[in-house]
């Protein structure tokens, strides 16, 4: 536990002053990292603790991306305030999701396939909102990039990395709160048996939706960071079912259900795929499709030799319990 | 006004009738045992009362409010606790771990539901595996597990489901000594148990049912040399 918390620490010192001596491509990089942890950690609220399998989080990402564009663009609402209802709108809709599944009994792959369902025909529905540019994509001024402008998260990319930054450390907090209060205890407890845990007096259709609606909500929040950082939208990248994948990929690698896992798999995975990249790059090849055969490969290898991922392996080689 | 009343219940499974028309009670402070061959339907009787299915008709009544019908957690939030048959452990989370989501439903506290838990291993005996995942654990001690977590929910009524099969002959009087001591501390038991010895050791009365019917009700004494009873369990007596 002690050695835990000193681990934390220093990583986060780490990254803090990280920006100091990095370069700007390494700050791309690992702004890039940071948003996959919080991604992947808001993902693993509803899978690793509570064991509901979502293979649509770009749904999220995606909503809460253009209803806070939308609101700045269009109405001059600053990401702030916009953050809060890209919130509200993502829990609507992890609520409408979860309640359909729960209360007619669909679990397992077959809740899989209806948030796919969602993120896809939010995908085709975007595809043909006028309001949004449609196809053809949603853009957001930029009018400098040089001074902070925290308020309206218009600035440099440093700007962006500490905002990230503190977005994972946060999510990061609030998921280890999380694990020590009753809602963790009862998630788990769904996951690993939901007659038993329904037999121990825990309303299980409750909790559920608790937990779909914590995450969707938190994974709106990752959509606004995604749409005033790149400052531009379309519908076949936010709300594509590769970035569902990418979003999952992080927890699965670094072990589904922790706490670590989200972080370390997304540092594991971006940083070896860039590397590739970078490698290729400089041997001035192309080869397309690359990144997914090499998200493909280190998955097997996982499922393979670490099934519960890199975290609980590496936990219990430096000896840190779970 | 009886502490549980199971009044003429019924369920059939695809036309089977598993329980028919069943009516027995449990008073308070009372050890009751439900036995009979496989397929008597005690299982089902349970699962009503535990509210996983509800009857097709008929009526449960536990402290003079009905109950068929109801959730599980809502079952279990009213009093009565339960074992699995087929034992459920949470096997991904520690032996303290799985106590404590039970402990939860009753305190608001983790380090209260932890200190709770902790009593009710040490009662079971299973505080020296405390942290162990529950998926290490032998049989006998996933049955121990099922009671611990049941307990830690706080129940005015426990139901258990053959705790003791599989259990050695001095697990079985241990166990039978734990139920013994709970009991006097004022909790309801009502078990389904095939081992005989603890039934003959633990029950005040014993309720056997057959094919969905109930055949025999008695002390455990009266209970073994109804020949009814011995007809199911052993078959008819023929003349060779």
């Amino acid at each position: 536990m002690k050695r835990e918390a000193v681990g934390l620490l220093v990583l986060l010192l780490l990254l803090v002053f990280f920006p100091l001596f990095a370069s700007s491509y390494a700050l791309s990089v690992v702004t890039l990292i940071l948003f996959f942890a919080y991604a992947g950690q808001a993902w693993n609220v509803m899978m690793g603790f509570a064991g509901q399998l979502s293979l649509g989080h770009s749904l999220y990402v995606g909503v809460g991306a253009y209803v806070a564009a939308i609101l700045f663009q269009t109405y001059g609402v600053g990401p702030w305030a916009g953050v809060w209802i890209s919130m509200a709108a993502c829990a609507a809709l992890g609520a409408a999701i979860g309640f359909l599944a729960f209360r007619f009994g669909i679990s397992g792959v077959y809740f899989a396939l209806l948030t796919i369902a969602f993120a896809e025909f939010t995908r085709i529905g975007f595809d043909h909102l006028t309001i949004t540019g449609g196809p053809g994509g949603f853009f957001l001024k930029v009018s400098q990039r040089e001074s902070w402008d925290l308020l309206n998260l218009r600035g440099p990319p440093i700007m962006f990395y500490y905002v990230i930054l503190a977005l994972t450390a946060g999510a990061f907090a609030l998921c280890a709160l999380l694990l020590r209060s009753r809602a963790g205890y009862y998630w788990r407890a769904i996951r690993e048996d939901e007659a038993a845990a329904q037999a121990l007096g825990i309303n299980t259709f409750r909790w559920k939706m608790l937990a779909v609606i914590l995450s969707a909500a938190m994974t709106a929040v990752a959509g606004v960071f995604n749409a005033f950082y790149y400052n531009n939208l379309f519908p076949e990248q936010v709300f594509h079912i590769s970035r569902s994948i990418e979003i999952i990929l992080g927890p699965v690698i670094g072990g589904v259900g922790t706490l670590f896992g989200p972080v370390l798999g997304a540092g594991v995975l971006t940083t070896l795929s860039d590397g590739i990249t970078e490698l290729l790059a400089y041997y001035n090849l192309e080869i397309p499709g690359v990144k997914q055969v090499f998200y493909g490969v280190v998955l097997l290898l996982v499922v393979m030799f670490l099934p519960h991922g890199i975290w609980p392996a590496l936990a219990k080689r430096i000896g840190i319990f779970r | 006004m009886s502490f549980l009343e199971i009044n003429q219940i019924s369920k059939s499974f695809r036309g089977l009738k598993a329980v028919s028309a069943t009516s027995f009670e449990v008073e308070r402070g009372g050890l009751v045992a439900l036995i009979g061959p496989n397929g008597a339907g005690k299982t089902t009787c349970f699962n009503m009362i535990a509210g996983v299915f509800a009857p097709d008709s008929g009526k449960i009544v536990f402290e003079g409010r009905e109950i068929q019908g109801r959730r599980p957690d809502e079952i279990c939030a009213a009093g009565i606790g339960r074992t699995f048959q087929i034992v459920k452990p949470f096997a991904g989370l520690s032996v303290l771990d799985n106590v404590m989501v039970g402990a939860l439903l009753r305190e608001s506290h983790a380090g209260e539901a932890r200190k709770r838990s902790l009593r009710i291993l040490e009662k079971l005996k299973l505080d020296s595996k405390a942290d162990l995942p529950a998926s290490s654990l032998t049989l006998p001690d996933r049955k121990r597990l099922e009671v611990a977590r049941a307990l830690a929910t706080r129940p005015k009524l426990l139901l258990l489901d053959e705790v003791m099969a599989g259990l050695r002959p001095t697990e079985c009087d241990q166990m039978v000594e734990v139920f013994r001591e709970l009991n006097r501390e004022g909790l309801t038991i009502l078990l389904i148990e095939h081992v005989m010895r603890a039934v003959m050791a633990l029950a005040q009365r014993v309720i056997v049912l057959h094919h969905g019917e109930i055949i025999a009700r008695g002390t455990p004494a009266e209970v073994v040399r109804d020949p009814a009873v011995l007809e199911c369990y052993l078959g008819e007596e023929t003349e060779v």
